[in-house]
């Protein structure tokens, strides 16, 4: 996921150092230690989308998403072979478990001709494994500088920042030199390789013809890079942990979804029950009990208590008391909860078991199973999740997945409203409105699959090893997403409260509440002021959900507020997402009939 | 329901890898799509590669493993990949 855009200016006789591997082999806990920036480790592939860019003394450094092999065939893979077109050096870090697969990427980066350094990292894991690796010949027959690492318990680390200077372009394949010679007098030596491999992108933008030798290229880099990994790593003893066992139960339905129905069930006792009830029974007791009164007091004390200025601090809905309760009180505690589960999920390697159990059930809805990853990272944060899209593989997925997590998933802050608002009424009503959720996603799905044009792309990924999450990763990660969301969240809860107090104060709501009286009042059966909260939910929708709580209405009012809300696309940050990644035109058209459904649908 | 029936050169039937049953060891022998079959180059399982089945989840992806990697396949996939079995 992206960090939050690190920008940074390369400063003069700067180095641009790429990070660069193949899926889940700790780049971004190599960019970490290397920065001393944060940026998401996770136990699946395609936690870096975006790039991120940090400072190792005068020197840039890049973190870039992570490939098996740069063809240009998916989004991630352009991106990738952008920033190494431009690099002044890589650290390639390679999977010491995955020697095998991840030499076929290094030879092809030594092809370029590059300079590079290789981070040997996850040493650790593969001694646990029973593998034995001999570098000193890995580095002779790379022809490049190999460093072992073990990136998350910061070994190795020093090594690796004074030893990635001395990288160096490595031992290339002499039959692709003898055929770069040719194409290499048009165009530069790093392009004229991916020019010989067929990049028809790279071909356009210098107006020169594409080779087509690339599968023979593929297969002869393949065989070198499985000759090179079967004379350095040895297998001293042949292991079977009970990891892997418990992998395989999870990917048959007989084991796997009763481990399914578990998880969720421990999520919905901590989330729903503990955190919902327990906690934020506690935690808003203190607000309105303690907080409030102790604010309205402080304020009264300087400004006098009829004055418009007073009603918009502590007042109603004011600055001081509803947003900081709101927020404090109600938000926090459960974001936090949804961040901790999500990281604990993300880390165990538990996500992509998921893909696989669900993949037949997915491709009802033109999906396959990798799609449930930005599904379920969509509780988290539909912005975020609407990023990790661009890890499927084709249009057509991309765009039904945009359509779901816009029109059905609820994100973190929702579900936190929405829990603490239906956890308040009755349990029937929580399970009506999963399911009405359920029913709506599930029918999207089958209709977008059914009037589409196109087919979806099958299911070939690759299963990272399953691991126990590590406390300190899993703190830092729930941290500093919940912190991020808090502060992107306050101005706007802030900036909603003064608006809505200041629209009181002159009247101007009481007209805007007739005019979507049709609406809301007929249409829908609900009090005209709800039209308040459509108002604020359009802002963000939690925070017109949060506005539910100061109303009384029935029961099944506050479901069909929940539900057309839930419905509507989240907030502003997503509709900027979805224009960006789908263009202005399909993005409108998507939100409209978004909205329109949600609206229908209540 | 449709069934694919591929023949080799000389004309033996070919056995796709969704027949595999769990605990075979199989060679992979031929990927049709050519960017699937670039994609798989780059995974390491080639054609030529020998793998083991490790898990085939009923009407659902099958999943093979080759030194420590573990690959899930959709089962549309694996009905196209023609395999030997050893």
């Amino acid at each position: 996921m992206e960090s939050g855009g690190i920008e940074t200016k390369i400063p003069p006789g700067g180095k641009k150092i790429v990070v660069a591997g193949n899926p889940n082999v700790g780049k971004s806990a190599i960019f970490n230690n290397l920065t001393g920036l944060y940026v998401d480790v996770s136990n699946y592939s395609g936690t870096t989308l975006g790039m991120a860019c940090g400072r190792y003394k005068g020197d840039v450094i890049i973190d870039t998403p992570g490939v098996y092999g740069l063809t240009s065939s998916s989004e991630e893979e352009r991106v990738t072979r952008d920033i190494i077109l431009a690099a002044d050096l890589v650290i390639n870090v390679v999977n010491s478990v995955h020697i095998n697969r991840d030499l076929f990427f290094t030879l092809q980066l030594i092809d370029l001709g590059i300079p590079v350094v290789v981070a040997l990292n996850m040493i650790d894991e593969a001694l646990q494994e029973g593998l034995k690796i001999n570098v000193a010949l890995l580095e002779k027959l790379l022809g490049v500088r190999v460093f072992p690492t073990d990136a998350v318990n910061k070994h190795g680390i020093d090594a690796l920042k004074k030893g990635m200077y001395f990288a160096r372009p490595g031992l290339v394949d002499p039959a692709v030199m003898e055929a770069l010679k040719k194409v290499s007098q048009q165009a530069g030596r790093r392009e004229a390789l991916f020019l010989l491999e067929g990049d028809k992108e790279i071909g356009q933008r210098l107006g020169l013809a594409v080779g087509t030798g690339r599968e023979t290229i593929f297969r002869e880099r393949r065989s070198r890079a499985n000759l090179i990994a079967e004379q350095v790593v040895k297998e001293v003893y042949k292991s079977k942990s009970i990891a892997a066992r418990l992998g395989n139960w999870m990917l048959q339905p007989l084991t796997g979804l009763p481990i399914l129905a578990l998880v969720l069930w421990i999520v919905y006792e901590l989330v729903g029950v503990f955190l919902a009830q327990f906690v934020i029974d506690l935690a808003d007791n203190v607000m309105v009990a303690y907080y409030e009164p102790a604010i309205r007091f402080i304020v009264g004390w300087f400004i006098p208590p009829e004055s418009v200025l007073n009603t918009v601090l502590a007042g109603q809905y004011g600055v001081l008391t509803l947003t900081v309760t709101y927020l404090i009180g109600l938000l926090l505690p459960l974001v936090l909860g949804i961040f901790l589960v999500l990281s604990v999920l993300e880390d165990t390697g538990y996500l992509p078991r998921t893909a696989i159990l669900v993949d037949r059930t997915m491709s009802s809805l033109g999906l396959n199973g990798q799609a449930i990853i930005p599904l379920i990272l969509g509780f988290g944060c539909v912005t975020m999740a609407l990023i990790t899209t661009r890890m499927l593989g084709t249009e057509r997925e991309r765009r039904i997945s945009t359509f779901l997590l816009a029109l059905g998933i609820p994100c973190s802050a929702q579900l936190a409203i929405i829990t603490a608002v239906l956890a308040g009424t009755s349990q029937y009503f929580m399970l009506l409105y999963l399911l009405f959720m359920f029913v709506i996603v599930v029918g999207a799905g089958v209709l977008l699959q059914r009037f589409l044009p196109g087919r979806s792309s099958p299911l070939l990924i690759e299963l990272p090893p399953l691991r126990l999450p590590g406390l300190q990763n899993v703190w830092k990660k729930t941290w500093t997403k919940s912190y991020q969301f808090i502060r992107e969240a306050f101005p706007i809860f802030a900036g909603g409260a003064l608006m809505l107090s200041l629209l009181d104060a002159y009247g101007i709501l009481w007209s805007l509440r007739n005019l979507l009286a049709p609406v809301t009042v007929s249409w829908l059966h609900l009090p005209a002021e709800v039209a308040d909260i459509f108002i604020m939910g359009l802002i963000r929708k939690e925070f017109g959900a949060a506005a539910v709580l100061s109303l009384q209405m029935l029961p099944l009012q506050n479901f069909i507020v929940m539900l057309t809300l839930s419905l509507t696309v989240p907030c502003i940050a997503s509709t900027m997402v979805i224009l960006k990644e789908r263009g202005w035109r399909e993005g409108l058209f998507v939100w409209a009939i978004v909205y329109v459904m949600a609206f229908i649908i209540g | 329901m449709i069934m694919i029936i591929i023949l080799d050169y000389r004309g033996d039937l070919v056995i796709t890898l969704d027949k595999a049953k769990k605990g075979q060891k199989i060679k992979i022998t031929g990927i049709p799509n050519e960017q699937i079959r670039v994609k798989a180059i780059c995974f390491g399982i080639s054609e030529g590669a020998v793998v083991t089945c490790r898990e085939v989840v009923p009407a659902g992806p099958v999943v093979v493993a080759k030194d420590k990697q573990e690959i899930a396949i959709g089962r549309s996939l694996a009905k196209v990949i023609s395999v030997e079995l050893l």
